[in-house]
């Protein structure tokens, strides 16, 4: 047990020092954190360094203000939800941020209101939130707070806190939010330039509030019609709507209702329009310009997805290359969201991601135009394998030169990136125990699992030696010689086991973004997944990738197919760090050349990231890199690897369907279900 | 003497007397119907519960021919198909297989789920699938020559995730792929309404419900909620459940185990119902 007595100040400033090893560049300084635990208690001292030491990993900045507010913290709080508030805002730094996360430490009066019973916060509920969007737009939705609602209909701003009288009624309120926020994208709020439709109003910023209320009716209306289960909670919404508008509800409430009605309305009843409307709190307000510009760059990033599957579709279609060029056709139906796409006169099926872009196209423009179908330039595939083994023209040898997509030019930049193999050392031998013995029960459960799917035993029947005597084939040798045939003498059976012949890949990213938590989680995952894997014969290695530009690809040494998963390489996997950028491409392409290597049946190439690909200098953090990747995992793919994508990314950003579109993948919203997930994955890809 | 028992033994024939119920959505009963009459065999790709085997029973009635169905499993071998030979009393009987009934039979055999069986069974199966139309019978030293009627049908579900349960090219290239989805939403009402007995109404928002779990596949779910299981959720508010429990049931934990799916489709349920 410590002592009760309050630490002096150089018992403090160590204990600081410590956790900080001061750093005269941060422009901090002891006293500035010694003041205030001065004044406390023990316990209050003790709870702000335990606390600081968990967040300094994560971010100094946060374990600062830890330090600096653990004691009001403390006194508003209480013990218990104090320890939730730092935990919150760690989550909202892996989640979105520094700046989310410093938010959210200062706002302990926030934080106390959102532990009262009947309260709901955005951060509890937002996951829950995103899944329900998901389902009712079919593709993801981001989920931010603000102090009203309002979408730009790619990120659906809801406030902060709701509370209502009880707990379900507060998160009810969440939902119709969020569907009405939806319904605004899904049923054309923005699918006019709003600016200019109100340019010749009185006060157009008057017009553009009563618009907001006039949407809120018509949207409120058709969600009655396609949710009826929320029918209560949209009501409610809106309840406070001036009687002014009793007019506007017959009229915007008609099935075939647009926001061009809305605004039609506004015209003929140009008296309220030229009046301030009242503020209603809880219903949303109107971006048209933040809107246009998502709208936009949706439209151009989708029409792109959609000409690379017509491409592709086209090419794995195409019998001769002499043949003339075929004849495309779309009928598409807005309203349902539904499509059927001709190659000269025969209706064909879009790979998913050119589907999910065409529907997304049809959300936004209400039609599928001819120009949309033009396939994307041709995407070569040169048969020859990807480049290697030649020297670079940069002053070090790289280990490996590899070709590089640059979709601008619809071409490979030959030997482009330059790969090197290094080794990992230093790493804590004892890690693996410490994981082991965190997750013990955990390893236990997915250790039953494998063992499930071992390949079993087979029994091969009709051989001349072996275990067990084969009664089929007795009973036949019996029936041969009673009929006056020559029995055949192999009448027995022996047991084999099942090859699964299969040779996997883990590539985990070691980039700088994946600084804390995630670092933490792809260790854990990949302690969880060796442990399980003992169980399965299957043939496994993992890599590390980080880099800096196109000269320096670096590939970390984890496991090799032919080593066992003993000490060194578990140091190994404890010596993964946080390193550079994200290039993913020349991983991808070098991992693929590795299992092509193995003479096995099924090929499996598993990535682990933290999101967008990412270099240092040049473009590849824009739509080069996508472009890239997306094209490392096609060949991948062409080559007979099997890649499957597990990606860290709350935003879960559209561009993560045209880079996987060649793979499998999942996207995770919460760090902490990485390290299951992993092994998780491998056994549904494998069983 | 024990013969009565092997009878018991026997792969079943079954023979639609009634029409079963089935709704085209397509062009697949035309397409079927002339694969049957040029002696092809046929592929069937969709995800479970969307109707593939209500519709070989169907086209079963249609043609007039008895129907085999074979749930493949990881333990199915080739013998499994063929047949074997068992001992009755002092003699030894060969029991027909059920491939081999339904090629004697000139039946239709579906083998439901192919890519789950053993990989020896494709070694049987092949010389069916081109011009020989032939049953190796190996253990008897016997050919057994297919009759016009015989029609092999087999089912994949292509979004299995699995490596190890791809369809192999040299098996799928024998066939004529038809390809199975849920049906287009009213499609899909009037069959849960047809199946079940439900209001027209309560049948929509089922299939709401459905198309919303459906935009939750990968990510979450593994599959969006099938025909089936509407057809499921139906029964239950027949039978007086209300339909939000009716769907918690049938279709939010059908589908997933895991915590936050479930709530997911709860949600999901709870603004259609
Ligand atoms: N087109 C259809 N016509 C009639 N019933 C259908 C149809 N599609 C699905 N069903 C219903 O769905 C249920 C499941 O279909 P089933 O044929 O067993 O699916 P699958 O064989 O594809 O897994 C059937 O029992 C039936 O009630
Ligand atoms: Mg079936």
């Amino acid at each position: 047990m410590p002592s009760s007595e309050p630490l002096d100040r150089a018992a403090l400033g160590e204990r600081l020092d410590a956790i900080f090893s001061f750093d005269v560049s941060s422009g901090r300084n002891y006293d500035e954190l010694t003041e205030p635990l001065l004044a406390g208690e023990r316990a209050v001292q003790e709870f702000a360094l335990h606390w600081a030491k968990v967040a300094a990993p994560t971010h100094l900045e946060i374990a600062y203000l830890v330090v600096l507010l653990a004691p009001l913290a403390l006194d508003r709080l209480g013990r218990r939800d104090a320890e939730a508030w730092v935990v919150a805002a760690l989550d909202g730094f892996d989640r979105v941020g520094l700046r989310a996360a410093v938010m959210r430490l200062r706002d302990i009066e926030g934080f106390a209101r959102s532990a009262s019973p009947a309260a709901v916060s955005l951060d509890a509920i937002a996951p829950r939130l995103q899944r329900f969007l998901q389902g009712l737009a079919g593709r993801p939705l981001r989920v931010e707070a603000d102090a009203r609602p309002w979408t730009d209909t790619e990120t659906v701003y809801l406030p902060p806190l709701v509370e209502l009288a009880t707990r379900e009624a507060s998160a009810d309120r969440y939902l119709a939010l969020a569907a009405m926020l939806w319904a605004q994208g899904r049923w054309g709020t923005y699918a006019m330039d709003i600016d200019a439709a109100l340019a010749d109003f009185a006060r157009p910023d008057h017009a553009l509030d009563w618009l907001a209320l006039l949407e809120a009716l018509r949207l409120g209306a058709r969600l009655e019609r396609e949710l009826p289960g929320l029918r209560g909670e949209i009501a409610a919404l809106l309840a406070g709507l001036p009687p002014q508008l009793d007019t506007a509800r017959a009229a915007l409430a008609a099935p075939g209702a647009g926001v061009d009605d809305s605004i039609a309305w506004l015209r003929t009843h140009a008296e309220v329009a030229v009046s301030p409307a009242p503020t209603l709190e809880c219903l949303p307000t109107l971006h048209p310009a933040d809107a246009r510009e998502r709208r936009a760059a949706r439209i151009r990033e989708q029409s792109q997805v959609l000409r690379l599957s017509i491409a592709e579709l086209l090419e794995s279609l195409r019998a001769g290359q002499d043949d003339p060029p075929p004849e495309l056709e779309v009928d598409a139906d807005p309203e349902r969201l539904e499509l059927e796409v001709k190659i000269d006169g025969a209706s064909v099926t879009l790979p998913p991601e050119g589907l999910a872009a065409a529907q997304s196209l049809l959300q936004d423009l209400g039609e599928i135009a001819p120009e949309l179908l033009v396939p994307a330039g041709p995407a070569e595939w040169k048969g020859d394998g990807v480049g290697k083994g030649k020297p670079g023209t940069l002053e070090t040898r790289a280990d490996a030169l590899f070709d590089e997509w640059d979709y601008r030019r619809q071409a490979y930049r030959r030997q482009w990136c330059h790969v090197y193999l290094h080794a990992v050392g230093g790493g804590d031998e004892s890690y693996v125990l410490a994981v082991r013995a965190r997750h013990a029960p955990l390893i236990r459960q997915l250790r039953r699992r494998f063992e499930a799917m071992r390949g079993e035993d087979r029994v091969l029947r009709r051989q001349s030696d072996g275990q067990d005597v084969d009664m089929d084939a007795l009973v036949a040798a019996i029936a041969d010689r009673r009929g006056g045939a020559e029995p055949s003498p192999r009448l027995f059976c022996r047991r084999q086991r099942d090859e699964r012949s299969l040779a996997a890949v883990f590539l985990v990213d070691m980039s700088g973004s994946t600084q804390g938590w995630i670092n933490d989680a792809e260790r854990e995952a990949l302690v969880l997944l060796c442990e399980a894997l003992e169980m399965l014969d299957d043939r496994y290695a993992i890599w590390g990738f980080s880099g800096w530009t196109r000269t320096r690809s670096d590939l970390y040494r984890i496991k090799e197919f032919d080593e066992a998963y003993g000490t060194e390489v578990q140091a190994r996997i404890a010596a993964i760090q946080p390193r550079d950028y994200t290039r993913m491409g020349p991983p991808i392409r070098f991992v693929t050349e590795k299992l092509l290597a193995e003479p096995v049946r099924h090929r499996l190439l598993v990535t682990i990231s933290d999101g967008r690909p990412d270099d240092f200098g040049d473009d590849y953090r824009s739509d080069y890199g996508i472009e890239d990747t997306r094209q490392a995992l096609l060949e991948a793919r062409r080559a007979g690897v099997r890649p499957f994508c597990i990606t860290i990314d709350r935003q879960g950003a559209d561009y993560l369907k045209r880079m996987y579109g060649p793979a499998a993948y999942a996207v995770l919203d919460e760090v902490r279900k990485l390290p299951l997930k992993v092994a998780e994955i491998y056994r549904k890809l494998t069983i | 003497m024990n013969r009565p028992h092997l009878h018991a033994l026997a792969p079943e024939l079954e023979s639609f007397a009634a029409e079963p119920y089935y709704q085209p959505v397509a062009r697949e009963t035309e397409l079927f119907q002339a694969a049957a009459t040029k002696k092809l065999p046929v592929l069937l790709k969709g995800p479970t519960g969307c109707g593939k085997t209500r519709f070989v029973e169907y086209m079963a009635w249609k043609l007039g021919r008895p129907l085999v169905t074979v749930a493949c499993h990881d333990d199915l071998t080739s013998a499994d198909l063929v047949g074997r030979y068992l001992l009755a009393g002092e003699e030894t009987v060969w029991l027909d297989g059920p491939l081999t009934a339904a090629v004697r039979a000139g039946a239709i055999c579906y083998l439901d789920e192919v890519v789950e069986a053993r990989k020896d069974t494709t070694v049987v199966i092949h010389p069916l699938t081109d011009t020989r139309r032939v049953l190796p019978v190996e253990k008897r030293g016997e050919l057994v020559r297919a009759p016009d009627h015989f029609m092999l049908v087999v089912s994949y579900n292509p979004g299995y995730q699995s490596v190890l349960k791809e369809l192999k090219q040299s098996t799928r290239q024998r066939f004529i792929a038809l390809d199975f989805d849920y049906p287009p939403a009213e499609l899909e009402a009037a069959i849960v309404v047809r199946e079940t007995g439900i209001a027209n109404e309560l049948a929509a928002q089922l299939v709401k419900v459905a198309a919303l779990t459906r935009n939750l596949k990968g990510q979450g779910l593994d599959e969006g909620a099938s025909t089936r299981l509407l057809v499921h959720a139906g029964h239950l508010i027949a039978a007086g459940v209300p339909p939000r429990d009716a769907c918690a049931a049938a279709v939010g934990r059908a589908l997933s185990d895991d915590a936050d799916s479930v709530s997911a489709v709860d949600d999901l349920i709870r603004a259609v119902f």
